[in-house]
């Protein structure tokens, strides 16, 4: 029986009270995410259980009980504390995922900091943007990583602390400081911070289709939706062996890679290494992994090697799949079926904002290949028409994903940029804080996807409402892209859009034109890829760049992206009577 | 052959590992496997190596175990240029 029993009872008897049940939790306890995904579980007579199989790449194998976490995770808070770091400071996370990034990320919040996870694979110029913004005190990352802080911290001159992890303390430069926090001497206690359900706890980035990106500032009583999410849509349950493949400098790798499955106290499992299937299979099959969230892109990479490899593994521990990040195809829902002893990739929809699963397929319910399923029990869910913004009523019609706010994940704001959080929501009055819309059952938050719903009620996803970019489950913004794109000396103007990629979905294709004295060519063209892998970040990167004479533009002289994208998707380029002829 | 691997090694050292990276990389390292090279980055290796020897590698053949270290690397590229 899967822990939810019965989605339509659920639905009927919802309340989010049920999440503290599930959890066995009491009035008057402490509400703070670090210590209930560590001291909590121990607490409840489970420190002795492991918390995390880590691997490495190579041999490297770890493990790591629930008592573990929290003695680590006190020694990062304690540590943070030493160096001035205070609560709502903002405190970033920026390397693989090796133990020192989970242990660290409970201990800042134990210290009642701000969490800031960045993935590791950003260049310079993503992470200066993202630590400019969010004021960034300190930084916490690896001997690998910190070259590219060193790169920038002359232009950061909030952030005043940079720690590193691991490797040579003996190749630090000045200013830096190393902290090992499994060769410290172990913090037995720490007098965690007393937050309460609107204290702040992670700070994640997430790109727009214009400016910069923005911090989705997410608080401790999201607590109640990724815990009653994971016990419902993943069916975690006490004796099984766990595997979230996301990275936690992304949201799923905190809300579903961190803090739902350890707030239950399941045992979890990481890979540190290289993607390539037969690793993933072995990995499965090493660690008897029970229950694995993925993501579409990864599946598709899977299916692509083909059934006989899969064989080659025993991976009859798999009980449950779900997958994130981009809508996963229906052919690879229907081969997920045939390989893995009959059982199907439940898809999962949601988004940075959104903090937990919003629509998704249920174990035990039907599962209709290609659809996003129907929304979480307690989630009021809608897809609204494109021009009058109402909720559609007739099976089948495109519009806008939309939710009805107030559930305890969803984002408080956008970091410093309320106007742009205000803009998130239909109905809202010009000048309403965020903390009224986020209450206000009559407005529709609006998730910038567009999707139909079936007359059975099952969701189905149509694609983005703008031009962000969904890039192996990642979103990218085009202006980012662009910006980075016309520092580089060959190039006068730059537009990039996603094209259709059979595994990734998306993957990013610039458009541009070059200055005087510049001509086109193949070595041209991998220089500006590798300009922006290292500026930006491999997901950044442009896999094609199509060289013009000029680029499409209105008659004020604004690039119509609209008109690239629909030629790459081979979809009709609409009104172009706006289009300069110049 | 020697003279194609260490081509392929240069650009690799000097694209995907920065200039006091301790890790050491040779003909058999691996390097989508590590992680020095990831799924998304290949691609520019991928263009990398057919941009400099005139040919086109199918996307079925260009796997990560195809390019997960230099040697293998040039077994694909030796293939392809017959």
């Amino acid at each position: 029986m899967s822990n939810i029993e019965s989605y339509e009872k659920a639905k009927n008897d919802f309340s989010w009270d049920i999440a503290r049940d599930v959890l066995n939790w009491k009035d008057g306890e402490l509400l703070n995410i670090g210590a209930m995904c560590s001291d909590r579980i121990c607490d409840r007579g489970d420190a002795d259980k492991t918390a995390l199989i880590w691997e490495g790449f190579g041999d490297r194998k770890e493990k790591y009980t629930f008592n573990d976490l929290r003695i680590y995770s006190n020694g990062f808070a304690q540590f943070l504390k030493a160096q001035g770091i205070e609560p709502g400071d903002r405190v970033c996370i920026f390397m693989d995922k090796i133990p020192s990034l989970y242990f660290s990320f409970l201990g800042i919040l134990k210290l009642g900091a701000i969490a800031q996870p960045l993935f590791s694979a950003f260049g310079d110029e993503s992470l200066e943007v993202r630590l400019a913004s969010a004021n960034t005190k300190a930084i916490l990352t690896t001997r690998k990583h910190v070259r590219k802080v060193r790169k920038i911290k002359d232009k950061l001159p909030e952030l005043k602390n940079i720690i590193v992890v691991e490797g040579d303390p003996a190749k630090l430069k000045e200013g830096e400081v190393f902290f090992d926090v499994e060769s410290a001497p172990k913090i037995e206690e720490f007098d965690v911070f007393k937050s309460d359900s609107e204290s702040p706890s992670v700070l994640h980035y997430t790109s727009g289709t214009t400016g910069q990106p923005k911090g989705a500032l997410h608080v401790h009583s999201s607590v109640w939706g990724q815990a009653l999410t994971t016990s419902w849509v993943l069916d975690l349950k006490d004796d099984d062996i766990y595997w979230c493949t996301a990275d936690p400098g992304w949201v799923t790798g905190t809300s579903y890679g961190i803090i739902g499955p350890w707030v239950l106290g399941t045992t979890q499992c990481v890979l540190d290494s290289g993607f390539t299937s037969s690793r993933w299979y072995q990995f499965i099959q090493d660690n008897k992994i029970s229950v694995w969230y993925s993501a579409p892109t990864a599946i598709r990479a899977l299916m692509k090697d083909g059934n006989e490899l899969v064989g080659k593994f025993d991976l009859s521990t798999l009980r449950h799949l779900a997958s994130v990040g981009e809508p996963l195809n229906a052919e690879a829902v229907i081969w997920s079926g045939e390989v893995f002893n009959g059982l199907q990739f439940h898809d999962t929809f949601w988004q940075t904002e959104t903090g937990a699963m919003m629509i998704t397929n249920f174990p035990g319910m039907e599962i209709r290949p290609g659809s996003m399923g129907m929304p979480f029990p307690g989630i009021s869910a809608s897809v609204l028409d494109l021009e009058s913004h109402e909720p559609v009523t007739e099976p089948g019609k495109v519009g806008l994903i939309a939710f009805r706010p107030g559930w305890p994940s969803m984002f408080r704001s956008y970091w410093k940029q309320p106007d742009i959080y205000r803009s998130k929501f239909v109905g809202a009055t010009e000048d309403a804080m965020p903390d009224e819309l986020r209450m206000n059952p009559e407005l529709w938050y609006v998730s910038g996807d567009r999707a139909s719903i079936d007359k059975d009620g099952y969701y189905w996803f149509v694609g983005r409402d703008d031009d962000v970019i969904n890039t192996g489950g990642h979103l990218v913004g085009p202006f980012e892209i662009e910006s980075a794109l016309v520092e580089h000396e060959a190039i006068a103007e730059a537009a990039a859009v996603g094209k259709p990629d059979e595994v990734n979905m998306e993957v990013v294709k610039a458009f541009v034109t070059l200055k005087p004295g510049y001509e086109p060519s193949d070595d041209l063209e991998l220089d500006i890829m590798n300009f922006i892998r290292k500026r930006l970040s491999p997901l950044a990167m442009p896999q094609e760049i199509e060289y013009m004479d000029r680029l499409p533009k209105t008659r004020s002289g604004k690039i119509v992206r609209r008109y690239l994208k629909a030629i790459e998707w081979g979809e009709d380029v609409g009104d172009i009577s706006s289009l300069s002829d110049e | 052959m020697e003279e194609m691997k260490s081509a392929v090694l240069e650009y690799i050292v000097d694209e995907y590992l920065d200039e006091d990276d301790e890790d050491e990389v040779s003909f058999d390292s691996p390097l989508i496997s590590s992680g020095i090279v990831d799924s998304f980055s290949m691609v520019s290796l991928k263009r990398f190596v057919e941009n400099k020897y005139s040919i086109k590698l199918p996307d079925e053949e260009a796997t990560p175990e195809a390019f997960d270290t230099v040697n293998s690397i040039c077994d694909l590229i030796k293939k392809h240029l017959g």
